[in-house]
């Protein structure tokens, strides 16, 4: 496919920050017609080499040639004269304006200074219907899905300029059928000769994608390899450098502790609870030191039934009963006096709170459920906090940095943290391993399971089935915003009986 | 360096610059004669004492995210109701019914902070317009209470916050002094000020760590009501008067002013006592030195707006970076010339 000459070429890209060599004599190479995808742990250097690139950043030694010629960016709006566009893991489009305006947004079709609106939807009806994208234009962006916002922003840096677009984790916060429509896109530009640069956490997503890849470790360049000639297993062993001994573990623990649990207490038990327009009255049991699964698409009610357990929202129908007594959960503290912890999918936006320190975020949730009359002494807090980010190994191990500056994975774990020091008996944790990398997520994992041997209860939401099946000692699968199936995670349950159910909805 | 670096570092600066000048200015800065402290900085800081006591209301409204527009309608309120009752006394120099009087006028106060924080926390109307509405219909709502007239007393105590002294301080600054101790207390000796800043920074993730972020923000409108209230008794008491009209007018911008020089971010979240404390004392030294200095009257406004630009330019990290960085560079430039 590719022919020889690639549309951009780094050479020993260096770049050092106070401190910090980011990148270390990195080359990478672009071909044009190619999906590339970047990998590396958090912290490997895939941002700062997409910044280099788009000129946020200038570099301390190498060269970057576009299409045979040496550039130097000063600037993104340059390169993106040049030629290359980047859409980042965050919509960065305005929602509150239509289609068509997100797409022209500073470069209006104008006529004697004043913007000519026709013309500006005639253009971006015909930009999406190129990409299949039959949608209203004159509609304002957040009435469509992310998916579609996604692509609108796709469509947005493809006509800005084309020759090469990076796609910074596109897909984090889409699911199987919208990921899907996105890479029909992909593919479309692919072959009109776009050379796209993919980076995602997800490994099925970047096999499924991906021509080639390139794997960074600690700012150094590891390998270019084409994705169909390297097993997953050796890619993941070369991000992380070490082998996957983690994961294995983790196999056998499940399996162990399955046969315990059989004959723990229920903590929790739901009947009909429900709550319309979130999710359907469904039935839940969940037993002390057992891992409970939540299985399902995005927006199938996973979400949705994990707040109820929390009082984040009220149910209106049914019956909750927490160690057999019948309880009504009217607010977050309710559930926590009752021992019940819940971690938000949103981390960012309902989970930390950037401004505050690590051990503020940390000792958070206990503070609240003291009151604000009784705080913690110093001393205990700093006790704690320091016990925390040793046992989560929470990067940079300083307490009193802005959580804000840590890294998603690390933000994670405070979050566990927060949660871990109320001593919940039954803990929520709603896609505690999204957007983070492959260590931290096998580290998150690992906590799940010893939670789990140490009697706590948790409830484990994931759009991720490996992750499910691994952890879960039975998992509930939901659809269309109902509870469809109970399985018992034994030997003849897989990914594929699961999204048999997710896709059929009825019991096989 | 890093005391250079410390935001309060350019207020503090300009603050003693600022007193400096009046030391130079005034007759007597600061002396004893009666037995009191007597001078310009005495009177700065009985002077300051109504805004630095609004300013520590908002600085709490502010940290939870909003905003309170109606302390001056209630430093209105608040006068107009002791001075009606005050006024009504067969003996006005009774300081029992004073005091009592007084605690009705702050009861009263705190009764329209809670009807702030229920707009804002339980309707969920957003702080500015909710605010707003009491900040409008608070004057009438004073002017209804003093039937439309200025009510004059002749009562030497309730004239004492204002104008009296104990151990040789001014009392209204001892007031102030007391509230923003009481104010530190609060938040920094107890959770409330970490659970402040949470509910500023983000009011989602705060109920989800199970904060009950209605109830707080429902309890900063409360305090800062109770505040303006007691700076309207201290203003009403300095004019022994109750004038609806004028009292605590336009004292709301003033008081933002304090907090944004103090250093606490309009958004929310991190908010400081000390830094609102400067930036309020501040602004009452700017508008002695402007009378002292002899600037005219019509131009103090704008002398006052001059100052205000240029303390906040010299918290832009932005502005700062611009005008100072270039400078920097050039040293060690000039080190490894010579080097070389």
């Amino acid at each position: 496919m590719g022919e020889p000459s690639p549309v951009l070429e780094m050479t020993g890209i260096r770049k050092v920050f106070p401190g910090v060599v980011a990148l270390d004599g990195v080359d990478f190479r672009l071909f044009p017609g190619e999906v590339h995808a970047l990998m590396g742990e958090n912290g490997a250097g895939k941002s700062t080499l997409i910044k280099v690139l788009t000129g946020v950043y200038a570099i301390d030694g190498g060269e970057i040639r576009l299409g045979g010629s040496p550039v130097q960016f000063t600037g993104p709006l340059q390169s993106q004269k040049a030629g290359v566009s980047t859409v980042y893991q965050e919509v960065n489009l305005c929602t509150n304006l239509t289609v068509a305006e997100n797409i022209f947004i500073g470069r209006e079709p104008r006529k004697f200074g004043r913007i000519q609106w026709g013309l500006m939807r005639k253009r971006a009806a015909e930009l999406l219907t190129r990409l299949d994208l039959n949608i209203d234009v004159s509609a304002t962006l957040d009435s469509y899905s992310l998916a579609i916002q996604q692509m609108v922003a796709i469509a947005r840096a493809v006509d800005v300029s084309a020759r090469v677009l990076i796609l910074d984790e596109p897909t984090s916060s889409l699911d199987a059928s919208e990921v899907e429509q996105l890479f029909k896109i992909v593919r479309r530009l692919r072959d009109e000769g776009v050379a796209i640069l993919f980076v995602s956490h997800f490994l099925d997503q970047v096999y499924e994608i991906s021509d080639r890849l390139t794997v960074l470790r600690n700012g150094k360049l590891i390998g270019e390899y084409k994705t169909a000639e390297l097993p997953q297993v050796q890619l993941v062993e070369k991000m992380i450098g070490k082998e996957l001994a983690v994961l294995d573990d983790l196999e056998e623990k499940a399996q162990r502790t399955r046969t315990r649990t059989a004959e723990a207490a229920p903590i929790l038990q739901a009947t009909g609870l429900g709550r319309v327009g979130a999710i359907a009255p469904f039935d839940l049991t969940i037993n002390a030191g057992e891992v409970v699964g939540l299985a399902g698409l995005l927006g199938s009610g996973r979400t949705e039934l994990a707040r109820l357990l929390f009082g984040a929202d009220r149910a209106d129908s049914g019956e909750l009963k927490i160690d057999g007594k019948a309880v009504t959960l009217r607010s977050p503290q309710a559930a926590m006096k009752h021992g019940i912890a819940f971690s938000s999918e949103n981390r960012r936006t309902e989970g930390i709170l950037g401004e505050l320190t690590v051990r503020e975020n940390i000792i958070l949730a206990l503070q609240a459920s003291r009151g604000w009359t009784r705080p913690i002494p110093r001393r205990k807090q700093d006790e704690l906090v320091d016990k925390y980010i040793k046992a989560l190994q929470i990067r940079p191990a300083d307490p009193e940095r802005q959580v804000r500056n840590l890294s998603g994975g690390n933000q994670q774990k405070v979050l566990l943290a927060r949660w871990l020091i109320t001593e919940p008996r039954l803990l929520i944790i709603d896609e505690p391993t999204r957007g983070i990398d492959v260590g931290a997520k096998a580290e998150i994992q690992k906590l799940v399971a010893e939670l789990s041997d140490g009697g706590v209860a948790v409830l484990f939401v994931s759009a991720e089935l490996e992750e499910v099946l691994r952890l879960s000692h039975k998992i509930e699968v939901l659809r269309d915003r109902r509870l469809v199936e109970e399985l018992e995670n034994t030997e003849g349950v897989d990914a594929d009986r699961i999204m048999q159910t997710i896709a059929s909805g009825a019991n096989p | 360096m890093t005391i250079l670096k410390n935001r309060l570092f350019w207020p503090a600066l300009i603050l003693v610059a600022l007193l400096v000048v009046n030391m130079f200015t005034a007759n007597q800065f600061i002396t004893v004669r009666d037995g009191h402290l007597f001078g310009v900085l005495p009177d700065i800081l009985r002077g300051s004492a109504p805004l630095l006591l609004v300013a520590l209301g908002m600085t709490l409204v502010i940290a939870t995210g909003g905003i309170d527009l109606s302390v001056g309608a209630v430093m209105a309120i608040s006068g107009a109701v002791a001075c009606l009752l005050i006024s009504k006394l067969d003996n006005q120099g009774s300081l029992g019914s004073v005091l009592l009087i007084i605690a009705v006028a702050i009861v009263a106060s705190l009764a329209l902070g809670l009807w702030n924080g229920t707009l804002v926390a339980a309707v969920g109307i957003q702080p500015i317009i909710a605010t707003l509405i009491l900040m409008v219909a608070g004057r009438g709502v004073a002017q209804l209470v003093t039937d439309g007239q200025i009510i004059n007393v002749q009562s030497s105590p309730y004239a004492a916050m204002a104008t009296g002294h104990f151990l040789a301080v001014p009392i209204a600054f001892l007031i102030a002094t007391a509230a923003v101790v009481l104010t530190v207390l609060l938040t920094r000796r107890t959770a409330l000020g970490l659970l402040l800043e949470s509910v500023g920074g983000s009011p989602t993730a705060s109920r989800l760590a199970g904060i009950r972020a209605k109830r707080i923000t429902v309890m900063v409108y409360v305090v800062s009501g109770g505040f303006a209230g007691l700076a309207g008794l201290i203003y009403s008491a300095n004019i022994k008067s109750a004038d609806s009209i004028s009292a605590g007018n336009l004292i709301e911008l003033d008081a933002i002013l304090a907090v944004v020089i103090g250093g606490t971010a309009l958004i929310g979240g991190r908010f400081s006592i000390a830094g609102t404390v400067i930036g309020a004392i501040l602004i009452q030294t700017l508008q002695v030195t402007v009378v002292a200095v002899g600037v005219p009257s019509k131009a103090t406004l704008l002398f006052k707006a001059v100052i205000v630009v240029a303390l906040c330019l010299s918290q832009s990290a932005t502005f700062r970076q611009k005008v100072f960085g270039r400078f920097k560079p050039s040293r060690p430039a000039v080190v490894a010339e010579v080097a070389a």
